[in-house]
């Protein structure tokens, strides 16, 4: 009974210390007006949900946007991470631990202050106020990840396999389509759920290389919380959790298990 | 017919801990089956490499047949290679590994399906086919892995050390099977081999590598009883070397003169004999000898003998050992037909 118990109680606090924050937006969404004194809404409606999924509000283009910019920063992250991570995995160079350095800088930096020498380059290079611009931006903070996962999916991977694989007929690309990725996988969709999270939850880098031109969800979320429209942002922060949490939970299975151990180089 | 040829090979690395080859040049018979055998760091692994086609020599070529294959990716190489570790693909049952290679050529999958049933069939994995390689026993994962590469139908089949990592209870029934394969089939194949013994058992013609060169490629027998060179003989075991003069069919040297085979080389030399091949008892070429020491080696007894000064060895049966003592005279025989003519070391 007793670790039972203690189970239960550990997966209450969990769950309170993830879910009681949202509690209070998911109230607002929903609340026609809520004054101090009350413990919950008066007066309850879907004003607030019918404005932020209506045309007017733009979310749902922002939405639109923001998976899309996402989506380009995983992919782009994942053709520069996998050779990158497979020769920071497998391969002994001069130099090596300068450019890993080098790659766990953004990591490292504050993003504050990059931004703006990255602002100025951009601006010649005709590139702020663009989505490519914004994609590039998030590269930086996305990278690290990706190519860090990777380095260590790589230099589990015996590079005989593939060796083999050439000695069995199979060309360099066959060799990488049917050899090395489904071995690389459960990393590779690792590092692509943090790559995609970590360009879905960027503000900063957005704001300043966007030119407010690319308006992804944070940007608008901080509009409308800027404006004190509670219940429009508790509707738009709802929204914006979601990919993340259904990400999570629809890939829990591989961040507990055999990829997350390979992610962060334990023996699963 | 010759169906692999190497010309020349030289490869060396800029890292040391790689073996690495001085001008290696071989000629491997069509459909034998050739041992690539040395000590570790004579180059074996680095000869299978290139002919694979995992590295590129420094110069010299490869040939298969006519044409040269020295640039060819591996490939569009015609050779197939087994590695030392079965590396079955983890993602892939036994029968996709099996079809991995007909799979990457484009084949129908109802034409991969029938060649494959028919190999497992032939390595005894039928009733596995289903299974992930995680679930095979050291045994079956080296039938598996040699299954995946025969169903190619290779040009060469280059073996990397197929016996080293079973049991030792398996390794006959292995050896037994890539006998039986290689003779079905008629591949030419060649086995890496760093075992003088798994060489000989399973080899038509043994290619010996010493120090990135060829030393000799010869039938088993011949390395026994022909051995080109004093480091050749060691290799298999040689022991007893007397130098000397060979002069009209007559040895003289520390022995006195001893009675040669005909055909064997005048001049200056090393006289060497096999161990077992010596006699006791009366016959050509006598001599007395003091027995320093029996020591029993299993099967055999090894005799250290002194000959006129002159320390022999000789491997007798325990029926001969039994009438041996040590520090005992005894009467031996070094008969002509097994005495042969080395050149001077270098």
């Amino acid at each position: 009974m007793r670790p039972d118990r203690l189970r239960l109680l550990a997966a209450l606090a969990l769950a309170s210390f993830l879910i009681l924050p949202l509690l209070p937006l998911a109230i607002w969404s929903f609340a026609h007006g809520w004054r101090f004194p009350d413990l919950l809404p008066q007066v309850w409606s879907l004003k607030a949900w019918s404005y932020a999924l209506g045309p007017r509000s733009g979310v749902l283009q922002s939405l639109g946007v923001t998976t899309g910019i996402a989506l380009a920063t995983t992919i782009l992250a994942a053709l520069v991470g996998i050779p990158a991570g497979r020769a920071l995995g497998q391969y002994r160079f001069r130099g090596k631990g300068l450019v890993t350095l080098l790659l766990l800088a953004p990591a490292f930096l504050p993003g504050i202050a990059v931004v703006f020498g990255l602002h100025g380059i951009f601006l010649r290079l005709g590139l702020v106020g663009t989505v490519p611009g914004v994609i590039l931006a998030h590269l930086i903070p996305v990278l690290p990840y990706m190519v860090l996962v990777m380095a260590a999916v790589f230099s589990r991977l015996d590079p005989d396999f593939e060796a083999q694989a050439r000695c069995l007929g199979a060309t360099a690309w066959q060799t990488f389509r049917n050899v090395t990725l489904p071995a690389i996988l459960p990393g590779l969709m690792t590092a692509a759920l943090f790559a995609f999270l970590v360009s879905w939850s960027q503000y900063l880098l957005t704001l300043a290389i966007g030119g407010g031109r690319v308006q992804t969800l944070p940007l608008l979320l901080f509009g409308f919380s800027s404006a004190g429209r509670n219940d429009i942002t508790g509707a738009i922060a709802l929204l914006y959790i979601l990919p993340g949490l259904l990400v999570i939970l629809l890939t829990a299975r591989q961040i507990t298990g055999r990829g997350a151990a390979l992610a962060i180089g334990l023996r699963p | 017919m010759t169906a692999l040829v190497l010309d020349q090979l030289r490869k060396s690395y800029a890292v040391a801990g790689q073996a690495a080859l001085h001008g290696l040049s071989l000629a491997v018979e069509s459909g034998s089956l050739t041992a690539l055998l040395g000590p570790s760091g004579s180059g074996k692994t680095t000869t299978m490499k290139l002919i694979a086609g995992l590295i590129a020599p420094d110069s010299g070529d490869i040939r298969l047949g006519d044409r040269s294959i020295r640039d060819l990716p591996p490939e569009r190489r015609g050779v197939a290679m087994v590695f030392q570790n079965p590396l079955l693909f983890p993602h892939l049952t036994v029968a996709g590994n099996v079809g991995f290679g007909l799979r990457m050529r484009g084949l129908a999958s109802d034409r991969i399906a029938a060649s494959v049933a028919e190999m497992l069939e032939r390595v005894r994995l039928t009733d596995l086919a289903q299974r992930k390689p995680a679930q095979l026993s050291g045994g079956q994962a080296q039938r598996a892995a040699l299954a995946r590469a025969l169903i190619l139908r290779p040009e060469v089949l280059l073996l990397d050390e197929p016996l080293s990592s079973l049991d030792p209870g398996l390794r006959d029934e292995m050896r037994q099977l890539i006998r039986a394969l290689q003779r079905e089939t008629g591949i030419t194949t060649i086995v890496v081999t760093h075992d003088q013994t798994e060489a000989v058992a399973l080899a038509d013609r043994i290619a010996l590598l010493l120090d990135g060169r060829l030393a000799q490629y010869d039938s088993p027998q011949a390395f026994y009883g022909r051995p080109a060179t004093m480091a050749v003989a060691r290799f298999f075991g040689g022991v007893n070397f007397i130098p000397g003069t060979a002069r009209a069919g007559i040895f003289d040297g520390a022995l006195g003169t001893l009675t040669l085979p005909p055909g064997l080389p005048e001049g200056p030399g090393v006289l060497t004999i096999r161990p077992e091949a010596l006699r006791f008892g009366e016959g050509p070429n006598p001599r007395a000898a003091q027995i320093v020491a029996l020591s029993f080696l299993g099967s055999l007894t090894r005799v250290d003998l002194d000959l006129m000064g002159v320390p022999l060895q000789a491997l007798v049966t325990p029926d001969t050992a039994r009438t041996l003592g040590p520090g005992t005279e005894v009467q031996v025989s070094l008969p002509p037909e097994a005495l042969w003519l080395l050149p001077p070391d270098a």
